[in-house]
């Protein structure tokens, strides 16, 4: 039996979570709505929350000054390469640990976690001297290859969560079946893990899209990414809360969309797997 | 049962990750330990030779060391209270029956999907701005004089934006952990005549202890590297060079390499004293 709940408390649950859940959108909410006024109304005393000229021109200096779309374009590769490049190597690893487990399963799965608990700053050197070395400091690839890295083990631990739970005794029939390992990977295994694939990327995409360590520190200008398009900001020159705005927004929005749909997978997978 | 063949082949399919994994480790882990026993400086005379623990001394006899590990500590400890409580009250309250429950979600939990630099930059000048900021409006509405944020309340300011990007992940987590709580103990409790801060004191807030643990863990891991934020914001002035922060500068700013590779070593040892805690949480997870 259901408890019940009278009509008032709902209505008072509702208003203060919906102020709340307002308080703290509020900064985003704000960022937006700047984007599309004037700067002299981005500034105003006291603010002006609707009743503004509401104008796309921050959005087009923006996209024609400072070469936005390069940045854009660099956070789609970086984001899209390390987490196909991460995928391709994980699922097998992930595979053979979900389902053929040995002893040392667990230790692996341990040791790969503390991998990430490597604070970045304490190889900083190490990592700049080598990429300087290949002649890689500022590509794409460098950068795909360290975000790779660094979200690995959340990879590796999601898909071994995911292929967990689909139950072995479908792939036991198909190897009576007489399918080999390939095809047991292929036709079997892979079309009912997609969805746990699925969640997995979208989790890594976010996460090294927003990635700001490695991404300031081991780009200049060609290979930059948003997270280092928006850093550039950080010194104003005159009139440029509107247009900040409009660079923010248009750096955030993919993402926040994209997030929004991976609410329950970022619980189990920034977790591993600890809280469900 | 898993056969030979198939056991042979699993470990190869293994082999990819665990050989990039090992390498990513060790490779940079030797270096900055190699480093940290020598003096390299490499726009100024580049390797000087060896000098034993050195370094390791310098750093921690600098003047900038000990503030550096307070503000570190602060940053940690006042984002994990706001958070962890804030996040705690708020899981509650969103797993109240109510109208708009999933847009209040996506509300709540936007923030952690903005990039640290964005985030920063917006705090900085649309809101903590001394002239434009609309703190200072706000301020100037009630006739007080507006706050410096930055300057002069430069740690309160970086908490803040800290812990409104980190309170998203606490409450969806506490929130995923308060759901899995068995309603019919709540509801028996309740018919026993418990009142509200009973019920909260003695059934749901021990129910969430462990998914507080885990929050604090990983949060507390993240938080100690902490840049973004303070390389947008403040650069490291006004009393907010963290201990992440102090080694940047020393290894990139003044190409110190020793003398920051020492102090790497440092943050890779407290990095691991939280880590070993976590992991025993969730290597216990994996036997149950």
């Amino acid at each position: 039996m259901a408890r019940s709940v009278t009509q008032q408390r709902k209505v008072i649950n509702t208003a203060a979570a919906w102020a709340v859940g307002l308080l703290i959108f509020f900064p985003i909410l704000w960022t937006i709505l700047t984007s599309f006024k004037t700067e002299a109304q981005a500034i105003a005393d006291p603010p002006i929350f609707l009743a503004f000229d509401w104008t796309l021109e921050n959005y087009g200096v923006v996209l024609e000054r400072s070469n936005y779309m390069r940045f854009l374009w660099n956070s789609v590769i970086i984001a899209g390469g390390s987490t196909i490049l991460g995928i391709i190597i994980a699922i097998p690893a992930a595979w053979s640990m979900a389902f053929v487990p040995s002893k040392r399963t667990k230790d692996i799965l341990l040791w790969m976690l503390s991998t990430k608990m490597l604070p970045a700053v304490g190889v900083l050197y190490p990592i700049y001297l080598i990429f300087i070395r290949m002649g890689l400091l500022d590509t794409k690839i460098a950068l795909v290859v360290v975000l790779m890295l660094i979200n690995l083990p959340i990879i590796v631990w999601m898909l071994y969560t995911y292929f967990k739970e689909i139950p072995g005794e479908i792939l036991e029939a198909a190897r009576m079946d007489g399918a080999s390992l390939r095809e047991e990977v292929m036709y079997v295994l892979t079309p009912m893990a997609i969805p746990g694939i699925a969640s997995t990327m979208l989790l890594n995409v976010i996460l090294a899209w927003n990635e700001a360590f490695w991404t300031l520190n081991l780009t200049a200008a060609k290979a930059a990414p948003l997270t280092a398009f928006i850093a550039s900001y950080s010194s104003p020159e005159g009139l440029f809360y509107a247009k900040l705005s409009a660079a923010s927004t248009m750096a955030i929005a993919p993402i926040l969309i994209l997030g929004w749909f991976s609410q329950k997978q970022l619980v189990s997978g920034l977790t591993f797997g600890a809280v469900k | 049962m898993a056969t030979q063949q198939s056991r042979s082949a699993a470990r190869i399919m293994l082999a990819p990750a665990v050989i990039l994994l090992l390498g990513w480790m060790l490779v940079p882990l030797m270096m900055t330990l190699y480093f940290s026993f020598k003096k390299f400086l490499p726009l100024r005379g580049g390797d000087l030779g060896w000098v034993g623990f050195d370094n390791y001394v310098r750093f921690v006899t600098s003047s900038a060391f000990w503030p550096s590990v307070l503000t570190t500590l602060t940053i940690v400890g006042g984002v994990l209270l706001i958070t962890v409580v804030l996040g705690v009250l708020l899981a509650v309250l969103l797993n109240q029956p109510m109208w708009g429950q999933g847009i209040v979600r996506i509300l709540v939990i936007a923030p952690f999907f903005v990039m640290p630099t964005v985030s920063a930059l917006v705090w900085k000048n649309m809101f903590m701005d001394p002239v434009n900021g609309l703190f200072a409006h706000l301020w100037k509405a009630f006739g007080a004089q507006p706050i410096e944020w930055l300057t002069e309340a430069s740690m309160i300011s970086i908490v803040i934006i800290v812990a409104w990007q980190w309170l998203p992940f606490a409450t969806l987590i506490l929130l995923t952990a308060i759901q899995s709580l068995d309603g019919e103990q709540l509801e028996a409790s309740e018919m026993d005549g418990a009142p509200p801060l009973a019920r909260f004191g003695y059934i749901v807030l021990p129910h969430l202890g462990r998914a507080i643990t885990v929050v604090i863990l990983i949060q507390t891991i993240f938080l100690l590297s902490v840049f973004a934020e303070i390389f947008v914001t403040t650069q490291g002035a006004f009393g907010t060079k963290t201990l992440t922060y102090l080694i940047y500068q020393r290894v990139l700013e003044s190409q110190n390499v020793g003398l920051g590779s020492a102090g790497g070593v440092y943050a890779i040892i407290l990095a691991n004293i939280v880590a070993i805690f976590l992991m025993r949480m969730v290597g216990k997870n994996l036997d149950a």
